[in-house]
């Protein structure tokens, strides 16, 4: 029982990392009909400017605040100098050149970094609190519940409550229409690209340090359990890639709990298969009618 | 003298079609002009040209005098709003977040006070909420403004675009076929709002109509422009309109029963 327990917590607060990184690509995908295949790399290119400037004050926070920076800059560079310039007509092309760009970030991370596996920090302890003789969350775990509770809040508030999200909204419903109502709609794509960039570079912060560490493929198993919550949800919703999200980590912390770590990729993938086959609108999708 | 748009000499060619050819018209403050003519005589390129969607071959545009090179996103700085044939309002934001997208553009906080929760945005955004629910009110469809436009029956959706139109305060409003679909009850009450927009307390606008419904443009236009194949073939008060020959041919001959070709 105290296993189960254990598992679960640690499932969750995984999870909520996911959450994280399903959101952003949930929120590139409402805006612009793109899934970025990209947001793994970009987020540890992130990592990697943090990781420098870590380095250089000696500071874990200036670190973080550098990385949520470049995750919103490199966002922002993504959309006007490679998205905009890439015809959307076909689905296709916009995937193609994402994963283009994330051989072109890890060889460029290699580069300057080298392949291996660099220490990464954690501003708080990982060891777990006891609670009445129960090992429960640690005090990192902590950290990253509030995080992304305080970013899933800010991305509700952004959205919901001020005219610059109600923007970006209407610009991703209907683009002509929003143009002539004011709207500048590639502005508001290219702010979408930057928060979701944002936001993924705040869950690659959080996650690298809880697996082995720095490396240009330091994401590449978070993105593929990050998709599935997102397929999970249905893509186009925000609650559905946080309860995703909560799912997949539970999900894997069982198997790796029980089963063994060296389960994880193959659990991801059956999942995301299992979705993708029986209910590949995701969870959360609207019953439609089907054309005869 | 010079107040209000003004099309000079305007021509439009699509391929081998001619959709418009020296078209001239004018719209001044306090007026209410239509453009009537049958189905593809010009009457949406010619919106689409003010618009900005279409650049018209030969021509100008003037606004207060000015030059005028319309751009779709820059319409609403120029004080020009339109209404689109059908709705086209987004399905996903509720009628009153429809509207206040339509007025956004005066809301000039970016992303980063936005994201801080600095006191500037939030104003902003209460003061575009009270403008919007104020134009809902003017329009008597207040009571919808949490609803979902798609579940409204169409006559309160055709005000809800007419009412994201006029959140832009726009000082002309441009009106797509506002009548389309719309049952005789609902065309009168339209066509009291429209007569009324030039005489608003608040932001009056003139309006340029194009619309089918004949009984509507007669009831309240000040001045009508009769289009046929691209050209004006008529223009003039209402009674004028009526009783000018090439109108009765181009236009009201169709409604007869005379097949056209």
């Amino acid at each position: 029982m105290d296993r189960f327990l254990f598992l679960t917590l640690d499932g969750l607060s995984r999870g909520a990392v996911y959450a994280a990184f399903a959101l952003a690509l949930v929120l590139i995908w409402r805006a612009g009909r793109i899934v970025n295949f990209a947001q793994g790399a970009m987020a540890v290119a992130a990592a990697y400017v943090a990781y420098s400037v870590t380095a250089a004050t000696g500071s874990y926070w200036l670190g973080f605040v550098a990385a949520l920076v470049a995750g919103l800059l490199l966002g922002a560079v993504v959309d006007v100098a490679v998205m905009r310039l890439v015809d959307h007509r076909s689905p296709l092309n916009p995937v193609i050149v994402a994963l283009g760009l994330v051989l072109l970030i890890h060889a460029v991370l290699g580069m300057v970094y080298g392949n291996e596996y660099l220490p990464a920090q954690t501003p708080f302890s990982r060891t777990a609190l006891t609670v009445g003789g129960l090992a429960v969350l640690s005090p990192y775990d902590l950290f990253v519940f509030a995080t992304v509770g305080v970013v899933g809040a800010a991305l509700v508030w952004i959205f919901t409550r001020t005219a610059i999200g109600l923007r970006m909204r209407a610009a991703a419903f209907a683009p002509e229409v929003s143009r002539l109502l004011g709207v500048n709609v590639s502005g508001m794509l290219t702010l979408g690209w930057a928060l979701a960039s944002g936001v993924g570079a705040l869950a690659g912060m959080l996650v690298i340090p809880t697996e082995l560490g720095l490396h240009p493929h330091a994401m590449d198993l978070v993105f593929v359990s990050a998709f599935t919550a997102a397929v999970v949800g249905g893509l186009d919703s925000p609650p559905g890639a946080v309860v995703g999200g909560l799912g997949v980590g539970l999900l894997l912390s069982y198997v790796s709990g029980y089963a063994g770590g060296d389960l994880i990729p193959l659990a991801v993938l059956a999942l995301l298969l299992a979705v993708l086959l029986l209910r590949p609108g995701g969870l959360f999708a609207p019953v439609t009618a089907r054309r005869v | 003298m010079e107040d209000g748009l003004a099309l000079h000499h305007i021509g439009v060619r699509f391929g081998g079609l001619t959709a418009l050819d020296d078209v001239s018209l004018r719209v001044s403050p306090g007026e209410v002009v239509g453009v009537i003519g049958p189905n593809g005589a010009g009457k949406t390129t010619l919106f689409n040209v003010v618009c900005g969607f279409v650049a018209p071959h030969t021509g100008s545009l003037t606004l207060d005098g000015r030059p005028l090179r319309p751009r779709p996103h820059r319409l609403t700085r120029l004080g020009i709003a339109r209404t689109l044939q059908g709705t086209g309002l987004f399905a996903g934001l509720t009628v009153l977040e429809n509207v206040m997208a339509g007025a956004s553009h005066a809301a000039r906080t970016g992303l980063l006070p936005a994201l801080l929760g600095l006191p500037r945005s939030d104003r902003d955004e209460r003061r575009l909420r009270r403008h919007a629910h104020d134009v809902l009110d003017e329009l008597g469809i207040a009571a919808h403004a949490e609803a979902a436009p798609g579940t409204l029956p169409f006559a309160v959706r055709q005000r809800v675009a007419l009412a994201r139109a006029l959140a832009a305060r726009p000082r002309l409003l441009l009106l797509d076929e506002p009548a389309g679909g719309l049952g005789a009850e609902d065309v009168a009450g339209l066509a009291e709002l429209i007569r009324g927009l030039p005489r608003r307390a608040a932001d009056p606008c003139a309006v340029l109509l194009v619309e089918h419904h004949m009984d509507l443009v007669m009831a309240v236009c000040d001045r009508i422009v009769v289009l046929d194949f691209g050209r004006v073939v008529a223009a003039g008060p209402p009674e004028a309109v009526r009783e000018d020959p090439a109108v009765v041919d181009a236009y009201l001959g169709a409604t007869v029963g005379e097949a056209r070709a």
